[in-house]
């Protein structure tokens, strides 16, 4: 069945967009990523333009998370101080992240920038968590091996210590608000809810167990992509609606799915899963830069831009 | 003498000799509504004619074109390892949509300075006024543009779909696509003689949004704030209407 969408302007079919909702959002539940990584592309490739891609996919990316958070909320596995201690962070940097992404556009290449942060961040934490995964599967299977004791880095040196409970943490509040702005910055520039860069980033710089990281990492992103959501309505008009809902019947149905089967699968297993899924995206778009372009033209939109 | 008069007669004879377009489309409105996936326009029209037909064969050529745009082409280039845009070409005014249809090949009926006068072809439909100077071979990006809308079914080039009754009437389909931009699409009917144009016709179809698409359109661009606001509250109870239903089928 195709339909027409009112703001992207083109007709597809809505089967497929129901259908790439849904695989998205199994993976965004798993995973507590938004899915903006997977889904923009996929979007850029059915032919939506970029811009309402980016937008359209910041509104789903509200509905998945929202959805994977209750159930998150439900086993008790949100850290809702970490969550906000993190919101404040994200959403400073995603207002940072716009008026980089301003100034970058008028300077042009905008577009190579996005593709190179995305090769960048996915191919280093992706080669991270694979091989740090890999470690921790082969240490459970030797029960000899003796567990190791948490470090005491730079990151318990810090003042304005704060305890966060549901995480088992007794942590200065500096890391997080940093983790938050940094990973808001990135979001905004490449369009996505920036789960994939959080959730690494407090497994390994603020040391949370992974069961909590993903409901955490869900609760922040909700806010950080509606701000998003509300920007670009209000000053490029390219959120769809009729695009949005369609992903996100989809989407939230998907991330229910999702979560369950997130819950009984181990840490180790999620992560690996993880990596492979982070580091095949990272390729895909390593060889979209590496390979002779079968169109060397493209065309965009002049004038107002 | 005789000269200068048969040179008046024939001032004279030529508007009486004049041929005119009579024409009509099935329809002169395209709604897009949500399962809008194309649509077909029957354009048909006759020759109205004051004296005999002259000898040369009558040819029709028919045009539809979409609003114009400014349309940003980028070339991309291999630099240190990877494909980056780098260079760019503005074409100032490029339709959305143009579909040329003619009843023979469209290079054997009409000759260049009619085509130039006219912009009937689709190079001639798109106006670049001129690349800027650090850009070489700037043939290549209009080039580009309709090779790119050409696959895309926006670009059409219909030799022989204009089809001839004796000498009087004519028809042909024009296949509108899915991805239509809204806007007045001008028709244009060109009758041509010896590669000369000597009557032509215009009229519009309208295409607009209709019903929720509307409806949607319109809230998005007159009210932002509240549109965003929609949308985010949507996505909020289809994320909580989710969590409660599978929460109540316990799956």
């Amino acid at each position: 069945m195709q339909i027409y969408l009112p703001i992207a302007e083109v007709s597809v079919n809505a089967f497929l967009l129901l259908g790439l909702g849904g695989i998205v959002g199994i993976l965004s539940g798993m995973f507590g990523v938004g899915g903006g990584f997977l889904m923009t592309p996929l979007l850029f490739f059915i032919g939506i333009p970029p811009a309402v891609a980016v937008a359209t996919e910041a509104n789903q990316i509200v509905a998945s998370s929202f959805s994977g958070v209750l159930a998150h909320f439900k086993r008790r596995t949100v850290d809702l101080k970490m969550g906000l201690v993190l919101l404040i962070g994200g959403l400073i940097g995603a207002a940072i992240g716009v008026q980089v992404f301003t100034i970058l556009r008028e300077m042009g290449q905008v577009d190579l920038l996005v593709k190179l942060c995305y090769v960048v961040f996915l191919g280093i934490i992706g080669g991270l968590m694979f091989f740090e995964s890999l470690r921790a599967i082969r240490r459970s299977k030797k029960p000899s091996a003796v567990p190791e004791r948490k470090k005491h880095g730079l990151v318990h040196a810090l003042p304005f210590k704060m305890k966060f409970r549901t995480s088992g943490l007794y942590i200065s509040v500096i890391p997080p608000i940093v983790v938050g702005l940094f990973v808001g910055i990135l979001a905004a520039i490449m369009g996505v809810g920036g789960g994939f860069i959080m959730v690494p980033a407090m497994i390994y710089i603020l040391g949370m167990p992974t069961k909590v990281v993903i409901g955490t990492s869900l609760f922040q992103i909700i806010f950080v992509t509606a701000f998003t959501t509300l920007l670009h309505a209000t000053t490029n008009y390219t959120v769809d609606m009729a695009l949005a809902v369609l992903l996100l019947i989809g989407g939230v149905i998907g991330a229910q799915i999702g979560t369950r089967i997130g819950v009984k699968l181990k840490a180790e297993q999620l992560r690996i899963l993880l990596s492979i899924m982070v580091l095949a995206v990272c390729a895909k778009l390593a060889l979209d830069l590496l390979i002779v372009p079968s169109e060397l033209f493209s065309l965009g939109s002049g004038g107002h831009s | 003498m005789i000269r200068a008069l048969a040179f008046l007669l024939c001032l004279v004879v030529t508007p009486l000799a004049a041929e005119e377009v009579v024409a009509g489309l099935s329809r002169d409105e395209v709604r897009i509504t949500a399962n809008f996936d194309g649509s077909d326009i029957l354009i048909y029209g006759a020759v109205k004619r004051n004296a005999p037909a002259a000898t040369e064969p009558m040819e029709v050529i028919i045009t539809v074109s979409g609003p114009a745009q400014t349309v940003n082409v980028r070339k991309k280039d291999w630099r240190l390892g990877i494909w980056v845009n780098t260079s760019a070409v503005e074409v100032d005014e490029a339709p959305s949509f143009y579909a040329v249809a003619s009843s023979g090949a469209l290079r054997d009926v009409l000759t260049r300075t009619e085509d130039l006068r006219h912009r009937i072809s689709i190079p001639r439909a798109i106006r670049s006024v001129g690349a800027p100077s650090t850009v070489e071979n700037a043939a290549e990006f209009t080039d580009a543009l309709i090779r790119i809308r050409t696959a895309k079914n926006l670009y059409q080039k219909l030799d022989n779909s204009v089809k001839l009754y004796d000498q009087t009437l004519f028809s042909t389909t024009i296949d509108l696509p899915a991805n239509l931009v809204e806007g007045p699409y001008d028709t244009r009917i060109f009758l041509v003689r010896g590669g000369v144009v000597v009557d032509d016709y215009e009229t519009v179809i309208n295409v607009n949004k209709v019903g929720l698409e509307r409806w949607i359109y319109d809230l998005a661009h007159q009210q932002p704030l509240i549109y965003g606001l929609l949308s985010l509250f949507i996505a909020i109870v289809a994320g909580w209407g989710a969590s409660a239903i599978f929460r109540y089928i316990r799956f």
